[in-house]
């Protein structure tokens, strides 16, 4: 019943100054819908340009570093043992490249609850040989399937299908760069020499963008047993295994005790790519600031009005005292009105939010590095909309506060005898 | 002898800015059910100081308010604000109404805030009130389209929502011509003998006070008569 009366009289207050409220209210409604179309955007951006390098790389890659020897031969010599050793100009020694007993890492792995996926690869060096001049290039075996299972391999491959690759024998997609300096297109047969020097020619079945100009002039990808054909080795050769996991944050574990369990040297993504995340996180920081301190001063908007309409309402408010009404009655009602502005500021804050970002998600946005993006990328997370309600409701209820508890301190009859 | 409803003992008040000016000094006197009692005395006297205590509504004083044998001194905002919405009807000088309600409406307000009845039954009562004040006509206008003696009206009838025990009046007729004095002055008579409603009322108005049942004097602070009339 006091609920009912209070509301009652806030609604009242509030439409017999519709017009400053509305104000208000357009307040909350602008800086609620900046915010949402802030954030999404943002962090749309964010995602994409994250997803640039993170779908595409593995969040753990296992392979045979080229490296010196731990263990030197004077380690091995009984007189010093447990001495320490100060050999100058070590060079690495002959690593295999390829990853032994490929096999049982597979299957091992392949079991592994926290293993999403695996995809074996193989990196070589190449030479394309155009005409008289040989370009450095690096050519990736890869297993088509799991590629484009675990790193969208297809996204990138803009010309061409990505299938020719298995299905068709000695088949390479070229970089797009690549295939522009070599002016190959589909259909075409480029020369390639391995490194031990046997060139094996190759027919373009598909050109790729990945994004990164300088990564497509090089790189080229090839079935596994195209790369093993190319360089002469048996199929269980694999230089890389590249695995997903499920839960990314595992991964620096994960990837050391891999590398312990395989003997192998393991790299996991966060070591690899840790830019990427301080660059995503200041720009969200900076969003979020952003959006805040429109809603601060979409409060200060609030608290302003409500002042005036208190200073302008004060018989009003001596009279419901002299009647009956207690300090915090008054309370309430103003701080009703400051929630209400805020609630439905903020309603309507939200829809124009998800609007505008829907409209910007409409805005054509075709770059040559990104080919799988067409429009602006926005990210529509609820989690936008909830900080944004729950913050638009926080500020009103802050700035009509103190208005209101100024209100329920008038003294009527300060007020009453003033006249 | 009836019952007391109000009753002060020993009240003193200074304002203490810049120096102490006692402006009550040891008021005492009771009230009892049914009295129209009005309090004269020239301006300055103190006279709607001490109104001001009685309704509660200033808490800064000395002595004892008692109100239906309750003790006002010492008690909360809140239940200061419980005692005037309950037992104290108001009337002052200037009518104080909400614009932006209906003049049902601000009738209503106070019964509402009470929670005696239900919203139907608070609407009903107000409806009465505005009959016996002759302004039921005006119920769902807003208190700006009305005279000023009708508004004065509808705030006698906002007094009386909550069958108060008393209903006290600052002025009442301050603001208003001659006709509309008589008219309120009339309608405060008929509420004291009709309905034995207890009424204190604050004047400056000789003529209004004589046709009065009880005259209190007040100077410099201090009550210099209080004399009852034997009622004709």
């Amino acid at each position: 019943m006091n609920i009912k009366l209070i509301a009652d009289i806030a609604k009242s207050l509030l439409i017999a100054r519709w017009k400053q409220t509305l104000v208000a209210a357009v307040g909350v409604t602008f800086s609620i819908t900046m915010f949402i179309t802030l954030l999404s955007f943002m962090s749309g951006l964010n995602e994409m340009l994250d997803s640039l390098i993170l779908n595409r790389s593995p969040h753990i890659k296992l392979f045979n570093e080229i490296k010196a020897s731990k263990v030197q031969p004077i380690d091995l010599a009984k007189e010093y043992k447990g001495s320490h050793h100060f050999i100058r100009s070590i060079k690495p020694g002959a690593v295999r490249l390829e990853l032994h007993n490929v096999r049982s890492i597979i299957n091992t792995l392949k079991n592994d609850p926290a293993v999403l996926g695996l995809a074996p690869k193989i990196t070589t060096q190449v030479f394309y040989n155009v005409g008289a001049i040989d370009l450095t290039g690096v050519i990736n075996g890869i297993d088509v399937e799991a590629e484009n299972k675990l790193f969208k391999f297809n996204d990138y491959v803009t010309v061409g299908n990505y299938m020719d690759l298995k299905n068709i024998p000695n088949s390479i997609i070229l970089g797009k760069a690549a295939a522009d300096k070599m002016l190959a297109k589909i259909g075409d047969v480029i020369q390639v020499t391995s490194p031990n020097g046997e060139r094996t020619p190759l027919k373009v079945v598909g050109l790729f963008q990945s994004g990164l100009v300088d990564l497509d002039k090089v790189n080229s990808y090839a079935s596994l047993s195209t790369a093993q054909k190319l360089l002469g080795k048996p199929n269980t050769y694999i230089t890389d295994i590249n695995i997903k996991l499920k839960d990314i944050n595992r991964a620096p574990a994960l990837a050391k005790s891999y590398g312990v369990l395989f003997n192998v040297d393991a790299e996991d993504i966060q070591t690899t790519n840790s830019q990427f995340e301080t660059g995503s996180s200041v720009r969200t920081t900076i969003s979020y600031a952003v959006g805040i301190t429109l809603l601060i001063v979409a409060g200060f908007g609030i608290y302003n009005i409500l002042n005036m309409m208190i200073y302008e309402k004060m018989d009003s408010i001596a009279i419901l005292k002299a009647t009956g009404f207690s300090g915090s009655d008054v309370k309430r009602v103003f701080v009703g009105i400051a929630l209400s502005i805020g609630i439905f500021g903020g309603l309507a804050g939200l829809l124009f939010g998800f609007l505008m970002s829907a409209g910007i998600d409409q805005i054509p946005f075709n770059t040559a590095s990104l080919p799988t993006i067409k429009t602006y990328p926005i990210n529509y997370n609820p989690k936008f909309y909830m900080i944004g309600g729950v913050f638009s409701i926080i500020t009103t209820y802050l700035a009509g506060l103190f208005p209101a508890r100024k209100a329920s301190k008038i003294d009527p009859v300060v007020i009453i005898r003033g006249k | 002898m009836d019952k007391i409803i109000l009753s002060a003992k020993g009240i003193n008040k200074s304002f203490h800015d810049p120096v102490t000016i006692p402006i009550l000094k040891d008021i005492n006197f009771d009230i009892t059910k049914g009295d129209f009692v009005s309090i004269i005395g020239k301006s300055g006297c103190g006279k709607s100081t001490l109104l001001y205590i009685l309704s509660t509504m200033d808490t800064d004083y000395e002595g004892k308010l008692i109100i239906d044998n309750e003790a006002m001194l010492g008690l909360k905002e809140a239940d200061l604000a419980r005692v005037r919405n309950e037992k104290i009807g108001f009337v002052f000088q200037f009518h104080y109404l909400l614009n932006e309600f209906s003049v049902l409406r601000n009738v209503m307000l106070p019964g509402l805030k009470l929670g005696k009845y239900s919203e139907q039954e608070v609407e009903h009562r107000a409806l009465e009130k505005l009959k016996i004040l002759g302004i039921n006509d005006e119920a769902l206008k807003k208190p700006n389209q009305l005279s000023g003696g009708q508004k004065q009206r509808v705030a006698i009838a906002r007094a009386m929502i909550n069958d108060p025990l008393i209903i006290m009046g600052d002025e009442p007729t301050g603001n208003l011509d001659k006709k509309n004095s008589v008219i309120v002055f009339d309608i405060f008579k008929e509420l004291a003998h009709s309905y034995q409603q207890t009424l204190l009322i604050v004047t400056h108005d000789q003529e209004f006070a004589a046709s009065t049942d009880r005259i209190i004097e007040m100077e410099d602070g201090r009550i210099i008569s209080d004399h009852a009339k034997v009622r004709a």
